[in-house]
């Protein structure tokens, strides 16, 4: 449990947001031409690091908007917060 | 086994004041190489090597554990035991487990405290009570003992419970399997311990992995704290740190970690002699022979090894508790913890080779490895020691994420995960 610091709102409790996992995964720009091994990557393999990583939330109990955060999740440490679009920062 | 524990044994233990004891387990240096080495040493690992020893010949094996055996997931869980899943596959896997825990003290020479009290799952809306009527017929057609309860049978099996339906989620019946039941966790890691030890297995501890050396496609060894140890074979049973061992071969799972919590009362007089468990509320609740009220609650909702869990988690889980039972209205809890789970998106586990040769993979279990902790160990033990996976666990690889056929317990298993 920890505070986030939503981009549009500013400082709430993380019970206020929902997780969406990993950010940066990115839709296959032809699905039809996927394999079956590809198709299992982009939908369930998951780098689920111990570690600084990148993630989607969502403000669901607020603006409802989403966002990108660079959390520690071996100690729930956040390191930064940007929004949709924005360059993810170098960490 | 060398020094069987027995009413002799105790007696005559007795008159030197139960200071000559034997440790029960010894405390080796790693060799050089072993014929297969196994990563954690939890009850599931502690179980695989036992099994390897046992029903496969293979003595000259290692279980590597980062911290102390059974101090992870083993030490932390709830300790129900059942078997009454949906869909065949999960029913045999699970059952399978079940048969091995009916004999298990007496298998393992060490009292695992195994106690068949009986599961009873709640439902709360019609929805709930046809998925459980369903559930109950597919167990039985997969020869699992199960019953359903009306709202009144409900009550009789456990008078405390609240059976008003002014309720937020009033109880409309419920399944009960009798044979399912709990058994005390630590002792399941070290009867396991135990029995691996008297075979030659040697279990290694304060002994991280820090690598993987691999040889194109053939697993060649592991770095660990205590230096390099050379192994055609890993058998990985490390829960919610899988991923991280993964990424050390460099292969990806399809698995989130994240913290799931329980939390015991204050010891009381005997007040709740079953198990019960809410999907709906996602509460569960039994009493250890300790008198403390032990309660299961859910995952924190984001990826996370910081084995403690959100507040938030547990106050919703106490407010479902206590508008079932009003009769805990002052209990008093005494400690909380948290324990890091793996989920898989299907919510079943993986018992499974992998595309490195030499490299298999026990792991998944999500909030619910315990209970499949004998048949778990014997069916991963079969997988490495062949190469090949038993026909109970086969549908348990990794390669349903790519063929699509998922074993999807996912709200159909008895509670929501």
């Amino acid at each position: 449990m920890f505070v986030i610091n939503c981009p549009y709102c500013g400082e709430r409790d993380q019970s206020e947001f929902s997780c969406g996992g990993e950010a940066h995964i990115v839709r296959p720009k032809q699905p039809t031409e996927l394999s079956d091994d590809e198709w299992a990557e982009y939908l369930f393999m998951r780098k689920n690091i111990k570690g600084v990583q990148f993630e989607r939330w969502n403000h669901a109990h607020g603006c409802r908007k989403w966002f990108n955060m660079v959390r520690d999740s071996s100690n729930d440490k956040i390191h930064a917060v940007y929004k949709m679009g924005e360059k993810p920062p170098a960490i | 086994m060398k020094n069987k524990y027995s009413i002799f044994s105790l007696i005559k233990n007795a008159f030197s004041q139960h200071e000559n004891w034997k440790q029960a387990w010894g405390n080796p240096e790693p060799k050089k190489e072993y014929d297969a080495v196994i990563v954690g040493g939890g009850g599931h690992g502690l179980a695989t090597a036992y099994y390897l020893a046992k029903k496969h010949n293979m003595k000259n094996i290692a279980v590597l554990e980062k911290g102390w055996i059974g101090g992870g997931n083993t030490g932390r869980n709830t300790t129900i035991i059942r078997s009454n899943y949906l869909w065949d596959a999960s029913a045999g896997l699970y059952d399978h487990a079940l048969k091995i825990w009916e004999n298990l003290s007496q298998e393992l020479n060490y009292n695992i405290m195994f106690s068949q009290r009986g599961v009873m799952n709640l439902a709360h809306n019609l929805q709930d009570v046809r998925d459980l009527k369903r559930r109950t017929h597919a167990n039985r057609l997969n020869g699992i003992d199960a019953v359903w309860l009306d709202t009144n049978q409900v009550k009789e099996f456990c008078p405390i419970i609240n059976i008003s339906q002014d309720i937020r989620y009033p109880v409309l019946g419920g399944t009960l399997q009798r044979r399912a039941g709990t058994a005390r966790h630590d002792a399941v890691a070290w009867g396991y311990a135990r029995g691996a030890d008297a075979m030659g297995v040697d279990i290694i501890q304060n002994c991280e992995v820090k690598g993987i050396k691999r040889n194109g496609d053939q697993v060649e060894g592991l770095q660990t704290a205590k230096g390099f140890i050379k192994t055609k074979k890993i058998g990985v049973v490390a829960a919610g740190h899988s991923s991280v061992i993964a990424n050390m071969a460099g292969l990806k799972l399809p698995l989130e970690s994240k913290p799931l919590q329980a939390l015991v009362s204050e010891p009381v007089k005997p007040i709740i002699d079953t198990v019960v468990m809410s999907n709906a509320v996602h509460a569960y609740v039994s009493q250890s022979d300790k008198g403390e009220l032990v309660i299961g609650a859910g995952t924190d909702a984001y990826i996370s090894y910081t084995q403690r869990g959100s507040h938030d988690v547990v106050e919703g889980t106490l407010k479902a508790i206590l508008e079932l039972y009003p009769i805990f209205s002052r209990m008093k809890m005494l400690r909380q913890w948290g324990g890091i789970v793996d989920i898989c998106p299907d919510a079943s586990p993986i018992i499974s080779k992998t595309n490195i040769k030499g490299l298999y993979f026990n792991c998944g279990w999500g909030t619910g490895g315990f209970k499949a902790t004998p048949g778990s160990g014997d069916l991963f033990a079969h997988t490495i020691a062949n190469d090949e996976p038993h026909k109970l666990n086969a549908a348990f690889n990794l390669n349903r994420f790519v063929s699509g056929d998922l074993v999807d317990e996912h709200g159909a298993a008895a509670v929501a995960h």
